[in-house]
């Protein structure tokens, strides 16, 4: 049924779908209304499940951890510090091949302090062995936690994921949305059973020490399965289809791309001003589209690549960035495509929206007007010179 | 798996105090428990894959998130209306409980979890190569804390933990020393018994950390109590309800067992210190046998 929805609220409902038996979480703007709901939730019997308050984000990853080892779907949302904070938990719950889903409402990270939207936080922990997929909308982000517990929990991958959402925008956003009924949710989620888990009539050891002799297949086999997850992804997602009507590819979307000769690569909501954007400029005549990057990790370089081969000029607007050097999801597209007979002939990369400054239409145009013959690297958008002129006198 | 909880075979150094604390603990708790165990010794030498020493389940994340590990495990078991069949024990060093794990041991304390904490006390970061943690004994000679022209060793006396986790009003805290064997199981038995959270602080001699002989490593404990340096004390809701009285002896007595405090033997001033600390426990909580 058609709903107005905030989207925190849309997602506690979602989640309340999914049923994790354990739920821990530590206030943080902007995921706070996530948390809020679920405990009223929890509180009113809609949902049966253990609602653990935490001293820190550091422990609310960690309490998750301890559910989904000891066999019960577990559930955790934090952003920006809260992310960073739990980042040593991060890592060791992909290394442990623990499935979780994590909600990240995306937030800039300090200093200087600012609780407003960008992707600095997830994109600094891309590389921590976790499935993240970003929402471009509310709807995307129900149906990405729904999808998620299905691809973590999924024998092949026993791996978290992280569904992220950027803050404010889509965490305190309303817009309609259909939410799932539990019969579907049901349907598509069976119950969570572990491959393995702390039972006591089955004793095993989890995160036992690790030497030389072994580590390293412990890491190729967790970058083994994100190269599974590029086919298991749009499987489930298909399957996700299927049930719930909504079609999804999971790891790229394609939009008005089939004679575009200037494209955009971007992820989460800002696709949907770029989707604004080239419709108008569609109506001028004009060839531009759009290339959503859903799933960050894995990265889909293969369907990039062949969902670009023929455009002229990519442009990559990037709501992150890795200071000191090129910009984090230009360089992966770029490296994707060296070597590659057939390629864009100009990867511009472009910084936009950073600590929740808006990226408007005209921000969009601009990095349209800017995708020129001349490639350029880390360009910012919207920049004010005024602001960084320094006297040390 | 043989039939023991904790089996041998594991890399402990020999004269081990927190191996074979960890034996006698979860002996006493039986195989119906699951142990989160924090970074340390007893992670390092029990679990080196594809080997374990465990034959109950046992998982271990990091060095300071055991107690919150075990929240989340103990919260599955009541999800799953598994609890009351199943002990769940945290278990950490000193450093991993009084230091860098105090904060979530504090979370897990304050939420009033189902969990017996075990911290085996040994006194220093021994896993690392002896360095200082907040467990550490006043003057002692560790890697971090070396005396020298400008320093006498260790700067502080040991952190109050068992006070600190008094102050959370939890139902049962406790300290027991591997030379009391007794003493430590029954301290289990009870602990488990009651619902709620619970602390248990044991002393476990380092023979490798303390300078002292693989083979005096129960006497060096028991001298450490007989001294009054580590009161062996249980508290039940809150009340002092058992010390172990002691017929004082001299602090050097137990000092002078171990390499640590070598460096304050011809060093009267220094030991009268030590003393006092060991004076002052004796008074604060009545160590004192009567007759004496």
């Amino acid at each position: 049924m058609k709903q107005f929805f905030e989207g925190s609220h849309a997602v506690a409902e979602t989640i309340r779908l999914c049923k994790p038996g354990v739920i821990s979480a530590y206030p943080i703007t902007p995921q706070t209304h996530i948390v809020e709901d679920l405990a009223k939730i929890v509180a009113d019997g809609r949902l049966n499940s253990q609602f653990v308050n935490v001293e820190s984000e550091h422990s609310a990853a960690s309490v998750v951890l301890g559910g989904v080892a000891a066999g019960v779907r577990s559930y955790t949302a934090t952003s920006s510090q809260g992310l960073l904070l739990m980042a040593e938990v991060i890592f060791n719950i992909a290394g442990m091949r623990l499935p979780l889903v994590l909600t990240c409402a995306n937030r800039s990270v300090s200093a200087p302090i600012n609780i407003w939207n960008d992707q600095q936080d997830s994109v600094s922990l891309r590389d921590a062995g976790w499935i993240q997929l970003y929402a471009e909308n509310i709807q995307e982000a129900v149906d990405f936690h729904i999808i998620g517990y299905r691809i973590a929990e999924d024998k092949s991958m026993m791996l978290p994921v992280m569904v992220c959402m950027d803050g404010f925008i889509l965490t305190h956003g309303i817009e309609t949305v259909d939410m799932p009924t539990q019969e579907q949710v049901d349907k598509f989620l069976p119950p969570y059973k572990a491959l393995y888990k702390l039972d006591v009539d089955d004793p095993v050891t989890l995160g036992a020490l690790v030497d030389p002799e072994s580590y390293m297949e412990t890491r190729f086999a967790i970058h083994k399965t994100h190269e599974e997850a590029l086919s298991l992804i749009p499987k489930i997602a298909a399957d996700f289809s299927k049930s719930f009507g909504r079609t999804y590819n999971g790891l790229i979307e394609k939009y008005r791309l089939d004679d575009a000769d200037r494209v955009i690569v971007a992820m989460g909501s800002v696709c949907g001003t770029i989707k604004d954007v080239i419709d108008e400029l569609r109506s001028k005549g004009k060839k531009v589209g759009l290339l959503k990057v859903t799933s960050y990790r894995p990265f889909p370089a293969a369907a990039i690549c062949d969902a670009l081969k023929d455009v002229s000029k990519v442009a990559v607007l990037e709501k992150a960035l890795s200071l000191g050097a090129l910009m984090p999801l230009a360089t992966e597209i770029k490296s994707a495509f060296f070597g590659r007979k057939k390629s864009p002939k100009v990867i511009s990369s472009f910084v936009a929206g950073l600590g929740g400054r808006d990226i408007t239409k005209q921000s969009v145009k601009d990095v349209f007007r800017l995708l020129t013959a001349k490639e350029l690297d880390g360009e910012f958008i919207d920049l004010k010179p005024e602001l960084l002129k320094e006297n040390y006198e | 798996m043989s039939d023991m909880h904790f089996n041998s075979g594991h890399t402990a150094c020999s004269g081990c105090g927190q191996s074979l604390g960890a034996r006698l603990v979860l002996e006493a708790a039986g195989k119906n428990t699951i142990i989160a165990n924090n970074t340390g010794c007893l992670e390092v030498f029990s679990t080196k894959y594809p080997q374990s020493s465990w034959g109950v389940p046992w998982i271990h994340s990091l060095f300071e998130n055991a107690a919150a590990v075990a929240s989340g495990i103990e919260s599955a078991l009541k999800y799953l209306g598994k609890k009351d069949s199943v002990n769940v024990i945290a278990q950490a060093g000193d450093g991993g409980t009084a230091d860098i794990g105090l904060q979530a041991l504090s979370g897990m304390l304050e939420r009033g979890h189902d969990i017996l904490y075990v911290c085996y006390d040994n006194e220093a970061y021994m896993n690392t190569g002896i360095q200082r943690s907040g467990l550490t004994p006043f003057d002692s000679n560790t890697t971090t804390s070396p005396p020298g022209s400008h320093s006498m060793g260790n700067i502080r006396p040991k952190k109050p933990m068992p006070e600190i986790a008094l102050a959370h009003g939890i139902p049962y805290v406790a300290t027991a020393s591997v030379a009391f064997v007794k003493d430590l199981q029954r301290k289990v038995k009870k602990a488990i018994s009651i619902k709620g959270p619970k602390y248990i602080q044991i002393h476990v001699p380092c023979p490798l950390g303390w300078r002292h002989q693989p083979n005096l490593t129960v006497p060096v404990s028991r001298a450490a109590i007989e001294c009054g340096l580590y009161p062996i004390i249980e508290y039940e809701f809150g009340k002092l309800i058992a010390v172990q009285r002691i017929r004082q002896k001299p602090v050097e007595e137990y000092l002078k067992l171990q390499g640590r405090f070598k460096h304050l033997m011809k060093n009267p001033d220094e030991i009268k210190k030590i003393q006092d600390i060991a004076d002052n426990n004796i008074e604060k909580y009545g160590l004192r046998l009567e007759s004496q």
